[in-house]
């Protein structure tokens, strides 16, 4: 027997460094597998942040331009009406010409025009309609650049490529680095991306529009499901028979939180414009199919919040005379209350990201003006980073990674709340 | 008046009401002696109901109909040879009229348009007028009845709960319409598309080109509503990101439940969570800029042709998005293992690994497989990765290196478009949409059949 027991103690102890490798190992996968989805994670954030952070940032022309008299008002009346209606392009290129004496050739006037944006007379026209004292002065102003001075400034333009391979030409390439040379051209904070609408021109579109078109629908979906999500679940934890009907229900609100986003833009599509002929591409359609999205998690963390409130609470309401209403709201529905915040509030940031069923309501089109009321056709800000997305522009990859940025800034902000509120609020009963 | 005043009045004559009513029972529980049967604010709550809902279920009634009826009157209001034409030109004269009706006025020209347009604005007058007197008379009626009815013997708070809990029981029935409003919008616009193309060609059909003609002898017109190769593409994709997903989902769960120190694991689990929150739209920007030319760059490097829009870049992106939903799920399901099973194993010595793999993991195998099955559910789901990564043209291929197509790509591209609603382009995404719908559905209902049947109960 003693040499049984050493054969199979021999056994043991020779498998034994095969199987503490085995385990090494598996260790390490499974520590692997955290890393790598780490890794993507920070390889996702650095990606958007390198690609982003030049979006809000501006490239400026810092030039000096002769405010004309005879080109801007010319009898010298000072009307508004008359200072408007000038052209203060004009006046722009006039100083890049004098700059570039050289340039000659309409098609390389041309080019030397376009180093400045589209927008810049525009601000022009407000400085001076602000303060037309201006008028003969000669005004040493910052003015946006256009997308030429933009793409070689962020080292976009490859500048071995051949002449026709890159969007901005030779020339113009020794033209802009003069002006580097000479300090006339410069950074500065992107504030029009903040307040601007969209815009086919790069350096000038800003989400203004957009979030303000998110803030409407978001309101929109609050006020909708936060309500009837609570009400639904409190009927259906605190009121309701425990027989087969409810269980239907229940199956089929836990189906519905799982159905995909985009069945819910099919169905907004269908009832919300064709049947009900509501205003398309509206905050207020928008907000009804996002409410019917958020709605089955809103119920499901109410139930659990409610859930979680023990009984012996209850059945001290009862103690003291309380009705089963009474019950509910004045006692089991404030102690719930935290829970249901933080589900609701991550429901809602949810809600605040989604952009498919948008697409199918019609939330993108180009709109460039910042709606005005829940009714105006707007856009919102996931499917405006989308939009942009598909822009053809080089500039517009910085812009789409900016608005990226700030999406998820509101976004962290609002996680960062529901767990705050978890944990201020929370109690373990 | 404006709905919104009207509504803004309706709700500040309830809270006056309130007030009102309760001042009546207060003043009653002093006088007679008589104790209240309710506390007073009941009382007021009951006023306030009575006056304001009957006139909102008005206002409400009126807002749905008032458009139609209106534009039907006009219609009869129309000269005769107007009002004979088939239904699409009335319907182009009608949006005439309401342009006109809103500020468009100059651009009209024909005098019969702009009558009617008149005649058409004449009647919202009246009839916001009405509706105001209506909302009146009623609010005054209810206010008048449950005034009166307000006695010490009055039962107001049984009224009132029992309006709260019709109430709550009306909200919770909302889950059920928007089911059966996702069936049937979808249903409907299917089955319309059903009568244009056959379902066996949709089902079974090869060739994924969907072009309709205009005109007879319009060059391009065949078109081909075969979806197979759509599902296909979006099965590739799934796979791909399935095969992601679950090793490296199902690992880090079960690095988090059994190796991990509770340090690790308060800081593991929330940064796997961020994944989740992350929108999707960014997740397709990033595949679209960052992925896709890396991987098109390294296939080039290897020899491969790659093209830019892989599937092998949607997918891996996919499979990043889902790496937290399956690691969430197989965690709770894992963390449900008792630990007496553990330490028996333990107990005839084996590692943890051997522990782990022999006897945690087949015990929470239902919950596990569940959770795969709906991770996939939502996978397959799965729109703006696809629309941003993915390609539009329908290749049928297993090739991950190739550009496919998947469902949600489709049916975004054939509604956001200038599609005139009933042409069977766009019928046919509600018939995709049907067929998404009813695959997530039956995945849901299978993974909640599995996590049932085959758990075990422990005590």
């Amino acid at each position: 027997m003693n040499s049984m027991n050493k054969q199979t103690i021999d056994q043991v102890n020779a498998s034994l460094k095969k199987r503490r490798a085995a385990e090494r190992r598996f260790r390490w996968y499974g520590q692997a597998s955290i890393i790598a989805g780490l890794l993507a994670l920070l390889v996702l954030l650095t990606s958007i942040v390198h690609s982003g952070y030049g979006g809000f940032f501006q490239t400026v022309l810092i030039l000096d331009v002769k405010m004309d008299q005879g080109l801007i008002d010319p009898e010298g009346h000072r009307e508004a009406a008359i200072i408007a209606e000038a052209d203060f392009g004009l006046l722009l290129k006039q100083s890049l010409y004098d700059m570039f004496p050289d340039v000659r050739e309409r098609n390389d006037k041309r080019q030397l025009a376009a180093l400045v944006s589209n927008g810049a007379a525009q601000t022009l026209r407000k400085m001076v309609l602000k303060d037309p004292s201006l008028i003969g002065e000669i005004l040493h102003v910052e003015v946006a650049a256009g997308p030429a001075v933009d793409t070689v400034y962020h080292g976009d333009v490859d500048r071995h490529a051949s002449q026709t391979d890159r969007s901005v030409s030779d020339r113009q390439l020794q033209w802009i680095d003069r002006l580097v040379s000479e300090d006339k051209v410069a950074q500065r904070f992107n504030a029009s991306f903040f307040t601007s609408g969209d815009s086919r021109n790069p350096e000038q579109a800003g989400i203004l529009g957009a979030m303000v078109g998110s803030f409407f629908t978001i309101i929109v979906t609050v006020l909708l499901a936060l309500p009837v999500g609570i009400a639904a679940a409190i009927y259906l934890e605190e009121f309701s028979p425990r027989n087969r009907w409810t269980d239907f229900i229940e199956v089929n609100i836990n189906n519905l939180a799982a159905v995909p986003s985009i069945v819910y833009g099919l169905l907004g599509l269908a009832v919300f414009i064709n049947f009900f002929e509501m205003p398309r591409s509206s905050p207020t359609v928008g907000g009804l199919v996002l409410s019917l999205m958020t709605l089955p998690v809103v119920i499901i963390a109410s139930r659990s919040a409610l859930k979680s409130v023990p009984p012996s609470i209850r059945e001290a309401a009862f103690g003291i005379g309380a009705s089963k209403v009474q019950m509910v709201f004045h006692h089991v529905m404030p102690l719930a209350m935290p829970g249901m915040m933080t589900g609701a509030i991550i429901g809602l940031a949810r809600a605040l990201g989604e952009s498919a069923p948008l697409l199918m309501i019609g939330m993108v089109a180009f709109i460039v003006d910042v709606p005005g009321s829940a009714l105006d056709p707007s856009t919102v800000l996931p499917v405006q980073i989308y939009l942009w997305a598909d822009s053809p522009e080089r500039g517009f990859v910085r812009l789409t990674s900016a608005a990226i940025l700030v999406l998820l800034a509101f976004l962290i902000c609002m996680n960062g709340l529901a767990v705050y509120l978890r944990k201020r609020f929370e109690k373990r009963w | 008046m404006s709905k919104t005043t009207l509504l803004l009045v309706l709700l500040l004559l309830c809270m006056a009401t309130f007030f009102i009513g309760r001042n009546k029972a207060t003043l009653l529980s002093g006088n007679s002696g008589n104790k209240l049967n309710s506390l007073p604010d009941y009382y007021g709550y009951y006023v306030a109901l009575w006056v304001g809902l009957p006139a909102l279920g008005v206002v409400l009634l009126w807002a749905c109909l008032e458009t139609q009826l209106i534009t039907s009157l006009v219609i009869q209001g129309l000269p005769e040879e107007m009002r004979t034409l088939p239904a699409d030109h009335l319907g182009l004269i009608v949006n005439e009229i309401h342009n006109a009706v809103g500020n468009e006025r100059d651009r009209i020209a024909e005098p019969a348009i702009l009558e009617a347009a008149e005649r058409y604005e004449n009647l919202q007058i009246y009839s916001s007028y009405l509706l105001v007197l209506t909302a009146g008379l009623i609010s005054a009626a209810g206010f008048w009845r449950s005034y009166q009815g307000i006695e010490a013997s009055f039962r107001a708070r049984i009224q009132v709960e029992g309006f709260v809990t019709l109430l709550l029981m009306a909200c919770s029935t909302i889950a059920i319409f928007t089911t059966i409003g996702i069936l049937l919008s979808v249903l409907f616009e299917s089955i319309r598309f059903f009568q244009s193309v056959r379902p066996d060609d949709f089902l079974f059909g090869l060739r994924w080109s969907p072009q309709m003609a205009i005109r007879a002898d319009q060059v391009g017109s065949t078109g081909g509503f075969g979806a197979v190769p759509l599902f296909v593409g979006t099965f590739l994709i799934s796979a791909v990101a399935m095969a992601v997903a679950v090793p490296v989902g199902l690992m880090s769960a079960i690095y988090l439940a059994e190796y991990a120190s509770p340090e690790q694991r308060a800081i593991g689990k929330p940064l796997l969570e961020i994944l989740a929150g992350i929108p999707t739209v960014v997740y397709g920007f990033f595949a679209a800029l960052t992925v896709a030319p890396a991987l098109r760059e390294l296939g080039e490097m290897a020899g491969l042709s790659v093209s830019s829009e892989s599937a092998l870049a949607a997918g891996l992106v996919m499979g990043i998005m889902i790496i937290p939903f399956v690691s969430s799920l197989s965690d709770d399901f894992i963390n449900a293992v008792p630990q007496s099973l553990r330490d028996g194993a333990y107990a005839l010595g084996a590692t943890q690994s051997e522990t782990i793999i022999q006897v945690v993991i087949p015990a929470a195998l239902p919950g596990i497989v569940g959770g795969v099955l709906l991770a996939i559910s939502r996978a397959i789901g799965e729109t703006m990765i696809v629309v941003m990564a993915a390609g539009l043209s329908a290749h049928l291929t297993i090739n991950p290196l190739e550009s496919v197509t998947t469902v949600t790509t489709q049916i975004v591209t054939l509604l956001v478009g200038d599609q005139e609603f009933n042409s069977p382009k766009t019928l046919a995404a509600f018939a995709l949409g049907l067929v998404l719908f009813l695959a997530t559905l039956a995945l849901n209902i299978i993974a909640l059949r599995v996590v049932r049947k085959y758990r075990e109960q422990y005590e």
